[in-house]
């Protein structure tokens, strides 16, 4: 995984800590972060293409591209930039290990 | 007094002006918002446990968002709000709806469509890389997670958006490395005297510039991009100006050419369309006081068809008078008069902004064969020449049954004005003989236990006794 993430704070970072699981590693994120944003603030990829396999973070960030459906260990799969993170989320991108 | 069902759908200015004047009347009405949080994308309010100023979210549009954010709040109690409610068919006088994780239908009298717009984007290869976004994304980012994309970000594309986001990043400390219209300078001189139809606005536009300038970011006009660099995510900008190839090195790229209307309601509503010169797409059909051609269906905001967020005040607001007018009484017609006059003013500017901000005429044309057109299914604008070529297919619907292209999850959302244009272009006709992609329920992505849930009703067939 690249070492620089695609989102960076600037603010509004006085808030509680999420406590969840990013391919296997623990993480954290703050409370009102999207899924989107907790991945993506330490990260670089959601998931990968069903076609080309290649790497996808997401386009639109409102919903409507459909391009940052991302999938939970147990196999729930959700649209990272309209659900918040909540603790104990278990997420998988598909990044190489 | 009459009470009759007004269903709005969208919470930005359109639906929350909309809302305005419902009340106003005495009438208490649905609204349906997808996002959490009322104020559409334009003003877009961060989750409630994050503290942040509103001068900061929404810089000199400060005024005007508080108060229509303000003004939609005091009405609360008089409104049945609905946020994070997708409305995913509408057919027969009833909405269907999805509301955490179920759903149902909601039968209205009267239904006023106020569904916004997303970024519409012409894409190049690179575009699906991690770190390319739209420009409403950038956005996104910054007001509602307060987030920026980068570090370093170039961006692209061209419209008024382009330049207000750039500004937006370098006065949030942002490091903007470029940005790139793909309109030539001259195109903003000979634009001006339309553009002077709202001097105020046309003057934030200058001064964005000016400060862009005055900060060393570099702008160029005229802008081809050729490609975005890397592999698991962008690493540079490849593009080209005055026939010289550059590469700028980047972390992002913020991308958008003008916006598109989400019109998919208006369609499954049974609206006719036409095609529209200024948007160079097809649009539901609207009088001046926004009825459609169905009766009971009424449309207003960015979803009707461009022209920002200030017109979509009124249009909101005078779609409802209509609303009222048709359903109830007459209510208002003086106010109702006076905003179609304001509404003038706004559609001069907007021809202006598509004359400074032209989309590249010639981007259907010099498309790579390996350019991924759609995201969803990642069809490439090759197979498509090779579907007009090999099938004769002319009509946009055709080309997706064959392709697969505008079938994915979005639904055509991103790819589908790309699409159209390379269809004309390799069918060597107008813009507006290939159609557009109908409308599909549901409109966006349900979770697949809802069919478990919504057996009993759906497994005896209506005509079981023929």
């Amino acid at each position: 995984m690249s070492a620089i993430p695609i989102l960076h704070r600037i603010d509004g970072v006085d808030r509680e800590a999420v406590a969840f699981e990013l391919d296997g590693r623990p993480c954290t994120a703050l409370e009102g972060d999207t899924v989107l944003t907790a991945i993506l603030t330490q990260g670089t990829r959601l998931r990968q293409a069903e076609f080309s396999g290649t790497p996808r973070a997401g386009f639109c960030l409102m919903g409507a591209c459909q391009d940052c459906w991302v999938q939970l260990v147990d196999g729930e799969r959700l649209r990272a930039c309209t659900t918040f993170v909540e603790p104990g989320m278990r997420v998988r991108t598909g990044a190489p290990r | 007094m009459t009470t009759k069902t007004f269903v709005i759908v969208g919470a930005g200015p359109a639906g929350m002006r909309a809302a305005e004047q419902l009340v106003a009347a005495g009438q208490r009405p649905v609204v349906i918002d997808e996002a959490q949080r009322f104020g559409g994308q334009i003003y877009r309010q961060p989750p409630a446990v994050m503290q942040r100023e509103r001068r900061d979210l929404y810089g000199f549009e400060v005024g005007r968002a508080a108060a229509v954010l303000d003004r939609f709040e005091s009405l609360l109690p008089h409104i049945d709000y609905r946020p994070n409610t997708l409305v995913w068919q509408v057919e027969a006088n009833t909405l269907q709806l999805l509301h955490a994780g179920r759903t149902h239908a909601l039968p209205f009298d009267a239904l006023i469509l106020a569904t916004g717009a997303t970024d519409r984007v012409l894409p190049f290869p690179g575009w699906t890389l991690p770190g390319v976004t739209t420009l409403g994304a950038a956005q996104v980012a910054l007001k509602y997670q307060a987030c920026l994309i980068g570090p370093r970000v170039v961006f692209a594309g061209t419209g008024p958006l382009l330049y207000l986001v750039a500004w937006q990043y370098a006065s949030h400390g942002g490091q903007v490395a470029a940005v790139l219209d793909s309109a030539p300078a001259s195109a903003k001189l000979r634009a001006a005297p339309r553009m002077l139809a709202r001097p105020a606005v046309a003057a934030k536009g200058a001064y964005f510039l000016a400060r862009l300038r005055l900060a060393g970011v570099p702008l160029h006009g005229g802008v081809s991009l050729l490609k975005a660099e890397g592999s698991e995510r962008v690493t540079a900008l490849t593009w080209r100006a005055n026939g010289v190839t550059h590469t700028t090195a980047c972390d992002a790229i913020g991308v958008g050419h003008g916006l598109r209307a989400e019109t998919q309601l208006a369609d499954l509503a049974g609206c006719a369309f036409d095609h529209d010169a200024i948007d160079q797409a097809w649009l539901p059909t609207r009088d001046a006081a926004g009825r459609s051609s169905v009766r009971g269906v009424y449309l207003a905001g960015d979803g009707a068809g461009i022209l920002g967020a200030d017109a979509a005040e009124l249009s909101g607001a005078r779609a409802a008078l209509a609303a009222l007018e048709d359903l109830v009484q007459p209510t208002a017609m003086g106010r109702a008069a006076q905003i179609e006059r304001e509404t003038t003013a706004h559609i001069t500017f907007r021809r202006g902004l598509e004359t400074a901000f032209a989309l590249p005429t010639r981007w259907a044309t010099e498309a790579p064969d390996d350019l991924i057109v759609c995201r969803c299914e990642e069809i490439t604008a090759g197979e498509l020449r090779a579907c007009v070529r090999d099938t004769g297919a002319r009509e946009l619907n055709r080309l997706k049954a064959l392709t697969r292209i505008g079938m994915g999850r979005c639904q055509g959302r991103m790819c589908a004005p790309a699409a159209a244009r390379l269809l004309a272009d390799a069918a060597g006709c107008e813009l507006k003989e290939v159609g557009r992609l109908r409308g599909q329920a549901p409109i966006k992505p349900l979770p697949i236990s809802l069919l478990h849930d919504r057996a009993p009703s759906t497994v005896v067939p209506e005509d079981e006794d023929d």
